[in-house]
């Protein structure tokens, strides 16, 4: 199963090699990887998703915390929060298809962000199922290129009653 | 603040110093109560090297090889509890401490390494002697520091040292461009102060009393308990008296990890020895067959457990006690975490444990012991061999071994007396471990009987700190296991390669009684069993140096033995 795990790391250099190196020794294995800096100029966040059961979710996030660098790992995966990756994909469009292609990101909330003469780039944001369903419906076009973020998440605020 | 003067230069401002960063560091470890460091000089830290003699307090003993000094600093932390220092140079002299820091990671054992490293502008640059060594040891030490600015030492040695001594101790890398130790700083004149965070992150939480009684209710309530103890206990001196206390509250047996040898009386009812591998029938039948299983600072590593799925398959309960939450639950399966310090955890325990009675149970352990015999026509069995070095091991006596088959025997037949008084490799297995760190031992306790057990091929790994015995006249006894062979190797070779002895025939050794004349040691050669007597016994007690040449029996193999893949039930006890 996948878990999403939201890390609190001091953003010293080497943090990132500390963590990753951790990752590749104990062999678990990283889906996605997304780290910057936080509100906090000293402290970055990363957002791991790592594929695996609950008994190496328990060792991934006490193996975190035993770093040094390492200020607050939480398992975010049973929690109410929002996802977001990044995608940039060029689809290869000429004057026929490009109309087409345009409303059916309409629909997705897309945006095309470059126009060429055989092609188009478009981004869009979402969670992991809106991402793969653009991919999907861009398929038959004839996708070129593509350029993904990791996700990164954030739990919801609590709700008014 | 007095002898620092003279080696400050006073700013004009008089409220401030300007010191050199090697000064401060240098203050900074005398601050942190070392006596004694080891390493060895190269470009970098030269200037480090020269500022040393300001520093009266500080005892740098010269190794030959960076490899002793780590192992030097780790046996003299084991001996102590202290936190044990190391110095080298940068690129090979810092690679050279690798091994051990990796073996002191794998024991849990607290270090400070400080590393140089190239000036700060050819950092990247593949300079003259660069090695990336905070990213080399990362993956095998609990923390490590790139010092860039002087004035961060005082921090970061404090911190180092916390780091490496509280929680779960452990190695910690300090690496200093050569500049920073001719940099002229201004600092406000501390011992460095530790971050909050990180001071709440290692100290360990209090033990839950609550769960302790749980705990003593569980032992109390079962049929077959078992208490297996590990390095976490072999912490404090008084874990003798409180853990033998507990066995017979409980009326439990209690079997020690290698890496808590000694720590557990031996000779009585309760005591049945080392489990795993090359544990005793008795360990091994106690394990498989208790219902409890209250495991104590020990990680149930592949050694002990064995094939996994098949370890303690009739205990209903298994107790975990550790230190470091990670461990638990890592390979076997727990049913009853707790996450404590062991010896605090003991203090607990003791206090909450009713006196029980398990007559049953500790009649069935008594019936399951087994007395091992040595191969017929034997002229030295190691077995009788080590029964006869065991009479000279008291409680001023702190054996150190090696790794390998002697490493095993004297597990097996050596009862040292407590808490670190039995000094030996067990996560890693490092060969050439042994001698440094008897040196270090002899160094943290100068008036103790350190008895290195070695064999032919581990000796022949670190024996350049020959000099190191010679120049301080060190009265290590040397025992030399020599069988001519790779034996723990040889041994698995002979039981599960057909006896292809491929690569583990060690001739063409050294002439050991011209060796040890070279660095003026006195020799003695032990090859039979008749030969074990009274000049033996003079050499194994002596306020001099020895070299013991024992030729053990060749044919003499480590026993009992538990194939590796099979559970502990499979053992064999002989040929």
């Amino acid at each position: 199963m996948k878990h999403k795990v939201a890390v609190l790391v001091e953003n010293n250099p080497g943090v990132l090699a500390k963590v990753s190196n951790l990752f590749s020794r104990r062999g678990y294995n990283i889906e996605s990887l997304v780290v910057s800096d936080t509100e906090d100029k000293t402290i970055s966040r990363m957002t791991i998703v790592v594929d695996g059961d609950e008994r190496t979710i328990e060792q991934v996030t006490k193996q975190l915390h035993k770093l040094v660098d390492v200020i607050k790992v939480n398992d975010l995966t049973n929690d109410d929060t929002v996802c977001r990756q990044l995608l940039l994909v060029r689809v290869a469009a000429d004057r026929e298809t490009r109309g087409e292609i345009i409303q059916l990101m309409d629909i997705f909330r897309a945006r095309i962000i470059d126009i060429g003469r055989r092609s188009l780039i478009i981004e869009a944001t979402g969670d992991e199922s809106k991402i793969e369903a653009i991919l999907k419906s861009l398929q038959p076009f004839g996708i070129q290129e593509i350029v993904k973020t990791g996700i990164s998440a954030m739990v919801r605020s609590p709700k008014e009653k | 603040m007095q002898f620092i003067c003279m080696n400050l230069r006073k700013d004009s401002q008089e409220v401030l110093f300007l010191v050199l960063g090697a000064d401060i560091l240098l203050h900074c470890l005398e601050a942190h109560d070392v006596d004694v460091v080891f390493g060895l000089p190269g470009g970098v830290v030269i200037p480090l090297y020269d500022r040393l003699k300001h520093f009266p307090n500080i005892k740098h003993i010269l190794t030959r090889h960076e490899q002793g000094a780590a192992h030097a600093a780790d046996g003299y932390a084991r001996a102590t509890g202290k936190v044990g220092v190391c110095f080298a140079t940068s690129g090979p002299g810092a690679t050279n401490l690798v091994t051990g820091i990796a073996t002191a990671n794998m024991d849990s054992i607290p270090m400070v390494c400080i590393m140089g490293q190239v000036v700060k502008e050819l950092l990247g640059k593949d300079g003259f002697q660069e090695a990336h060594m905070t990213g080399i040891c990362q993956p095998i030490c609990k923390h490590t520091y790139a010092v860039t600015d002087a004035a961060q030492l005082p921090d970061i040695v404090a911190e180092a040292f916390f780091v490496a001594k509280t929680g779960r101790p452990g190695p910690v890398v300090i690496d200093i461009p050569k500049d920073v130790f001719v940099q002229d700083v201004q600092v406000p004149y501390d011992n460095g102060t530790v971050r909050n965070r990180i001071m709440m992150k290692y100290t360990p939480c209090q033990v839950n009393k609550e769960k302790v009684s749980k705990v003593a209710q569980l032992i109390q309530s079962a049929e077959k308990p078992m208490m297996v103890i590990g390095g976490g206990v072999n912490t404090r001196i008084e874990n003798r008296d409180v853990v033998y206390s507990i066995a017979q509250k409980a009326d439990m047996p209690v079997s020690t990890t290698l890496m808590a040898r000694g720590v557990f009386p031996a000779n009585n009812p309760y005591d049945v020895g080392m489990p795993g591998m090359h544990g005793t029938v008795e360990a091994n039948y106690t394990v498989q067959h208790c219902d409890c299983l209250i495991a104590v600072g020990m990680r149930f590593d592949d050694r002990v457990t064995s094939n996994v799925s098949s370890f303690a398959p009739n205990a209903k309960t298994i107790v975990h006690v550790d230190i470091d939450p990670a461990e638990i639950g890592k390979t076997v399966t727990v049913n009853f975490p707790l996450v404590a310090e062991a010896s605090e955890f003991l203090d607990a325990l003791h206090d909450a444990l009713p006196q029980c009675a398990h007559k049953a149970w500790m009649e069935e352990v008594q019936q399951s012991r087994y007395e091992l015999k040595s191969p017929a026509g034997s002229v030295l069995p190691p077995k009788e061999t080590f029964a006869f070095i065991d009479q000279y091991v008291d409680e001023n006596t702190i054996v150190v071994t090696d790794v390998g088959q002697h490493q095993m025997w004297a597990a097996l037949f050596l009862n040292t007396a407590g808490p670190r008084k039995f000094i030996t490799s067990g996560g890693l297995g490092t060969m050439g471990f042994g001698f440094p760190a008897a040196i270090g031992s002899q160094f943290a306790f100068p008036d103790q009987n350190v008895i290195l057990i070695t064999g032919d091929g581990s000796f022949q790994m670190n024996m350049q700190e020959l000099a190191i015995m010679k120049k301080f006249k060190l009265p290590i006894k040397i025992c030399l296991m020599n069988n001519g062979f790779l034996g723990m190797v040889h041994q698995w070779q002979k039981m599960f390669y057909e006896e292809n002895y491929s690569e583990t025939i060690l001739d063409s050794a050294p002439d050991w009684a011209k060796l040890a004349e070279a660095y003026n040691l006195n020799y003695m050669r032990i090859d039979t069993l008749e030969q074990c007597n009274e000049q033996l016994a003079a050499a194994l007690t002596s306020k001099e140096g020895w070299f013991i040449d024992f030729r053990i029996d060749a044919n003499a193999d480590v026993y009992p033995m538990v194939p590796a893949g099979k559970g502990l039930d499979d053992i064999v006890v002989g040929e």
